[in-house]
C-alpha cells in the first residue's frame, strides 16, 4: 500500500484494517502523533487528511491510501514553524507535552477553514483531552495565531 | 523576554536515553593535579550539578523528573541564578540513578512527587550553582594572579573589577574543575533574584511543537520489539494458564510469555502486531478470592468505619468532643464520599527494557528514577553496577508514575528477560491502564460539629473511613506510627506541612482504615482532594447552620492561621465577596494548608435547568513561600484545576466482581477547553524559612468552592463525588 505523508511517498506492507496511527508510528517511524485512548475520544493522534483533522487511531489505513496525510512532523514548511506551532512556542503553551502534537494538528485545521475562530467556534472545533490542563494558554494562543495570520 | 535555551532533542538523547553506551560521568582523567569528572561530551565538570563547555554553554544537571509540571526550568532557573551563567546557553543534562548510586548518590533524591521537585532541592541545587560560581572566580584569579574578592561574574563572564580584563566560564572551565569545592558557600537574598523567581519560559517547550520530544512510548532501538501485556483483571488474581500456539501463526508474533504470577505478554514485531495477537489469546485467570468484591459493598465497609470505636488520631487539638458536643445549642451533621479515581495520564504507562545476563537497561517515564532503578535491580536479577534507567519525558505523571512498585517497570523487565538480547518495548493499551492504576482512595467522612447559642462552633468531630495508600505502598511507616497513615489527614492534620487551619475549641479528626484489595497511589494532591471537600462543605453548612456568612464564620477560627487568613482574603477580595453576584451568578470559597503552601479559592457558577453547571471564573490565591516561574506557576493552578474539577464531575472508578469497569475516557470523562474556566492566579509569597509545593497544593480548593456555589445556586447539597451521580453536567 502506497502512503503520502508529508509530500513523502512510503510503501508500507500492512493489514489494510491496521489504524493509521500505528502505521505512522512504527511502519513509518513518526512517533511525534501520539497515542492516547485507540477510540478518537482524546485527539492526542490527530493529523489532516486532505486538510481535515482525522483521530487516526480510528482511521483504518487503507481510507488513508492515496489521501495526502499530514503529521506534527510535517506542519513547518522547511525550518519555518507554521503560525500555530510559533504560537505555541510564543505562549510557552505545554505542559508534558504529550497531547500537544493532536492540539496543534487541531487547531491549525481549525484556522485553514476558520481563519479568525471566535471562543465559541474554538469550543465547538476543538475538543482534544489535555490532563494537565493548558487550555488557558491553548485558546490564548489560538487567538494569536490566528491574528497572525 | 528572554529566547528560549536550547534543550534540544540531541541533548535529551544523547545524555538521558544515551543508547546502549551510558554517560561518561565518573570517567577520571589522569594523572596531573587533582582529577576531573568529566560530563558526557567531556566537558569538565565544576560541581555536580555544572558543568562547561568550552564554547561557554552550561550544562546544568537535574535529575527530578519532568512530566509537565514545570520542575526542570525551575530547577535549573535556581542553579544558573547562583552560578549567574548566560541563561540563553543553558543545556540540561540528566544523569542516571546508576552514575548516581555509583558516585555515592551525588545527586540526592530523584523522586519527584508530593510538590517536592523544587521545594526539596532547592537548598542544595542553589549551592551547587553557587559553588561553582566561586571555583570559576577563583580560576580566573589565580590566573590573573589577583584577589578573587576583586572578581565578580555575569552572565557567564568574569570581570577583574580594578583591571576591566573579562574572561569567561567557558575558558577558565578547566582550571575550575581541579579546585576543591568550597565548604561554606552562601547564597543569594532571594529579593536580589534575576533568573530565579521571574516568569520565564520553559526550557522544554521546542520539541513539544514539532513531534520530536521523546517520550518513553517513542523509544527506538535497534532490533526492538514490542510487548501488549494484560495483567489479571481481578485484582490479586493470577494466570492459570494460555495457549502460546492459538497466536503463535498470527502476523509478527514473536512469543508469548507469562509476566510474573499474574500477566501474559504478546511480543511481536509491532505493537499494533502485539496488541491485536493479544485480545485472540484466551487467558484462563484464577480470579482469587475477590471475584465478588463491588462498590456498593465497599462503601458498606467504609460506613461502618464511620461509627466504628477504633479510629487512629490525627488531630485532638485539645477538649473534650463528645461532651462539648452533647451540651452544644446546636449539632450539625453530614456524611461525605470520594470515590476511587484512576490517573489516566495521556500517555500509557510503557518502559523498553534491554536485558542480558550481563546487563539490563530500562528506558521509560518515571517519576522516580532511583525507585526505579530498584525494581530493576530486583526484577533483573543483577547487581547495581551492571543495571540503569534512563528516564524520558512524561507525557504525564500525576504520582501514578511514582507509585512504588512500580508495576509497569517490573512488568518490562520479565518480559525482556524471556527475549535475552533483544530490547523490548512494552506498552499498556488505554484500557489496561484503566484496568491496572494505581487508584485515588475511597473515603467517607462524617463530620459532626456542635455550635453554641451565639452561632460559635465549639466543638468539630471529623471521622474519615476509608483506604489508606501508606498501608499498601509503604507499610513500614505505617507500622511505625502504630497502625497509623499520617497522609490520610492531609490538610487537616495536627502539625505540619499539612496542617488544619483552623482552631476549635474541642476537637478530634481520626481515620478507621478500611483497606480493601483495589490497589491505591498517589494522585494529584493525594488525600487532600477529599479532606478539602470533607472540611471546606462541611464549614459552609456549619456557617449556615449558625446563619452566619461562610467567610465571616471560617474568619472568626483563624486568627492563629494568618498565611491562611491571608489567602482566603485575598480571593475572597477579588471576587468581591463583600457585595452581591450578578444576577445568576452564585459563588463560594475553599481553602487549605497543604505541601508547606497555604491556597484558596473563590468561583463564580451558574447553574441552568437545576443540573447544567458553567464555571465562569475561579480566583485562587497561592503562598508557597517563594515563587520560582509566577509563569509556570499560574499554570499549574489553572492546570490543577482542570484535573480537579475533571474529578469533581466525571470521574469514578466503579468496582464489579473485582475490577474496575471503566475502559476509556468514553466512560472517564475529562474536561475539554469549552469547559475551562477563566482562572486568575493571586501569588503572594511571604517568604519565610519553608519552601512551599506548587504542583499539588491549588487541586483541592477547586471542588469545595463550586460545590459550596453549587449550593447556593440551587439548595442542593451534593456530598459525594462525582457530580455525574446526581445528574449534575459541567457545560
Amino acid at each position: 500500500m502506497r502512503l503520502t505523508i508529508n509530500g513523502k511517498s512510503h510503501e508500507v506492507d500492512v493489514d489494510p484494517t491496521t489504524p493509521l496511527l500505528w502505521v505512522i508510528r512504527e511502519q513509518v517511524g513518526l512517533t511525534g502523533t501520539k497515542y492516547g485512548c485507540g477510540v478518537a475520544q482524546c485527539g492526542a493522534c490527530t493529523v489532516h487528511m486532505n486538510g481535515l483533522p482525522v483521530r487516526s487511531c480510528s482511521v483504518p489505513v487503507s481510507a488513508a491510501s492515496g489521501a495526502k496525510i499530514t503529521t506534527i512532523e510535517g506542519l513547518a514548511s522547511g525550518k519555518t514553524l507554521h503560525k500555530v506551532q510559533k504560537a505555541w512556542i510564543d505562549h510557552d503553551v505545554p505542559q508534558c507535552g504529550y497531547c500537544q502534537s493532536g492540539m496543534i494538528m487541531a487547531v491549525a485545521a481549525l484556522l485553514r477553514t476558520n481563519p479568525k475562530p471566535s471562543d465559541a467556534d474554538i469550543d465547538a472545533a476543538i475538543t482534544n483531552i489535555c490532563r494537565c490542563g493548558t487550555f488557558v494558554q491553548v485558546r490564548e494562543a489560538i487567538h494569536a495565531a490566528a491574528k497572525a495570520a | 523576554m528572554t529566547a528560549i535555551p536550547k534543550f534540544t532533542r540531541r541533548s535529551f538523547l544523547v545524555s538521558s536515553a544515551a543508547l546502549g553506551g551510558g554517560l561518561a560521568l565518573g570517567l577520571r582523567l589522569p594523572p596531573f593535579g587533582p582529577a576531573v569528572v568529566r560530563a558526557a561530551d567531556g566537558s569538565p565538570e565544576i560541581t555536580v550539578w555544572v558543568a562547561i563547555r568550552p564554547d561557554n554553554t552550561t550544562l546544568i544537571r537535574a535529575v527530578r523528573a519532568e512530566m509537565g509540571q514545570g520542575t526542570i526550568t525551575g530547577l535549573a532557573q535556581l542553579i544558573a541564578e547562583e552560578l549567574d551563567c548566560d541563561w540563553n546557553k543553558v543545556v540540561i543534562e540528566y544523569p542516571t540513578p546508576g552514575q548516581s548510586v555509583a558516585r555515592k548518590r551525588a545527586w540526592g533524591d530523584f523522586s519527584t512527587g508530593g510538590s517536592r521537585g523544587v521545594r526539596a532541592s532547592n537548598e542544595y541545587v542553589r549551592k551547587g550553582g553557587a559553588a561553582a560560581r566561586m571555583m570559576l572566580v577563583q580560576a580566573a584569579a589565580n590566573e590573573w594572579k589577583v584577589p578573587a574578592s576583586e572578581c565578580v561574574a555575569a552572565n557567564s563572564v568574569i570581570t577583574h573589577k580594578p583591571s576591566g580584563r573579562k574572561t569567561t566560564y567557558g575558558k577558565v572551565a578547566e582550571a575550575a574543575a581541579r579546585l576543591e569545592q568550597p565548604k561554606d558557600v552562601p547564597l543569594k537574598d532571594p529579593k536580589t533574584w534575576k533568573i530565579a523567581g521571574k516568569p520565564l519560559k520553559r526550557l522544554d517547550t521546542a520539541g513539544k511543537v514539532n513531534g520530536t520530544m521523546m517520550y518513553g512510548i517513542d523509544v527506538k532501538l535497534p532490533g526492538m520489539l514490542n510487548a501488549a501485556v494484560k495483567d489479571c483483571p481481578v485484582f490479586g488474581g493470577k494466570v492459570k494458564s494460555f495457549d502460546a500456539a492459538q497466536v503463535a501463526g498470527m502476523t509478527g508474533v514473536k512469543k508469548v510469555v507469562q509476566v510474573g504470577d499474574s500477566g501474559v505478554a504478546v511480543i511481536a514485531d509491532s505493537w499494533w502486531h502485539a496488541k491485536t495477537a493479544l485480545e485472540q489469546l484466551s487467558i484462563v485467570w484464577d480470579e482469587g478470592p475477590n471475584t465478588k468484591a463491588s462498590s456498593a459493598d465497599i462503601a458498606e465497609l467504609l460506613k461502618a468505619g464511620l461509627d466504628a470505636d477504633q479510629a487512629f488520631v490525627g488531630n485532638q487539638a485539645g477538649g473534650d468532643v463528645k461532651a462539648a458536643l452533647a451540651g452544644a445549642a446546636k449539632k450539625v451533621e453530614a456524611v461525605y464520599s470520594y470515590p476511587y479515581q484512576n490517573h489516566a495520564c495521556m500517555e500509557p504507562m510503557n518502559a523498553t527494557v534491554r536485558w542480558t545476563p550481563e546487563r539490563c537497561e530500562m528506558w521509560g517515564p518515571t517519576q522516580n528514577g532511583e525507585g526505579a532503578f530498584a525494581q530493576v535491580l530486583e526484577a533483573s536479577g543483577l547487581p547495581a553496577d551492571k543495571v540503569d534507567v534512563h528516564n524520558v519525558m512524561l507525557g504525564g505523571g500525576f504520582g501514578r508514575r511514582g507509585t512504588y512498585p512500580n508495576d509497569y517497570v517490573t512488568q518490562a523487565v520479565l518480559i525482556a528477560k524471556q527475549m535475552p538480547g533483544t530490547p523490548v518495548k512494552m506498552i499498556w493499551s488505554r484500557e489496561e491502564d484503566m484496568a491496572h492504576g494505581r487508584y485515588h482512595p475511597v473515603m467517607q467522612c462524617k463530620l459532626v460539629g456542635g455550635l453554641d447559642a451565639s452561632g460559635n462552633l465549639t466543638a468539630l468531630h471529623m471521622r474519615l473511613s476509608g483506604q489508606s495508600i501508606l498501608a499498601a505502598v509503604r507499610p513500614e511507616v505505617v507500622q511505625a506510627q502504630k497502625g497509623r497513615d499520617p497522609l490520610s489527614f492531609q490538610g487537616v492534620f495536627e502539625s505540619g506541612e499539612h496542617s488544619f487551619s483552623y482552631t476549635v475549641p474541642n476537637l478530634l479528626i481520626d481515620h478507621a482504615m478500611r483497606n480493601t484489595h483495589v490497589p491505591p497511589g498517589f494522585w494529584r494532591g493525594v488525600n487532600i482532594n477529599q479532606n478539602a471537600v470533607f472540611i471546606e462543605c462541611f464549614m459552609d453548612e456549619l456557617a449556615e447552620a449558625a446563619g452566619q456568612d461562610a467567610l465571616e464564620f471560617r474568619r472568626k477560627l483563624m486568627a492563629k492561621h494568618p498565611r491562611n487568613l491571608g489567602v482566603l482574603n485575598a480571593v475572597a477580595e477579588r471576587i468581591g465577596w463583600s457585595k452581591p453576584a450578578p444576577a445568576g451568578i452564585h459563588r463560594g470559597l475553599a481553602h487549605l494548608h497543604c505541601f508547606d503552601s497555604f491556597v484558596a479559592a473563590a468561583c463564580e457558577i451558574s447553574v441552568k435547568d437545576g443540573n447544567k453547571v458553567r464555571v465562569h471564573r475561579i480566583v485562587a490565591a497561592t503562598d508557597p513561600g517563594y515563587a520560582v516561574n509566577p509563569a509556570q506557576i499560574e499554570r499549574q493552578v489553572a492546570g490543577s484545576f482542570v484535573y480537579g474539577l475533571s474529578a469533581l464531575f466525571f470521574q469514578e472508578c466503579t468496582v464489579k466482581d473485582g475490577r474496575i469497569e471503566q475502559t476509556n475516557f468514553h466512560q472517564y470523562n475529562s474536561m475539554r477547553i469549552a469547559q475551562m474556566p477563566k482562572v486568575e492566579t493571586i501569588l503572594m509569597p511571604t517568604g519565610g524559612t519553608v519552601w512551599g509545593g506548587i504542583g499539588e497544593p491549588t487541586i483541592c480548593v477547586a471542588a469545595p468552592a463550586v460545590l459550596n456555589a453549587f449550593y447556593r445556586a440551587t439548595g442542593k447539597r451534593i456530598r459525594s463525588v462525582p457530580m455525574k451521580n446526581h445528574g449534575i453536567e459541567l457545560v
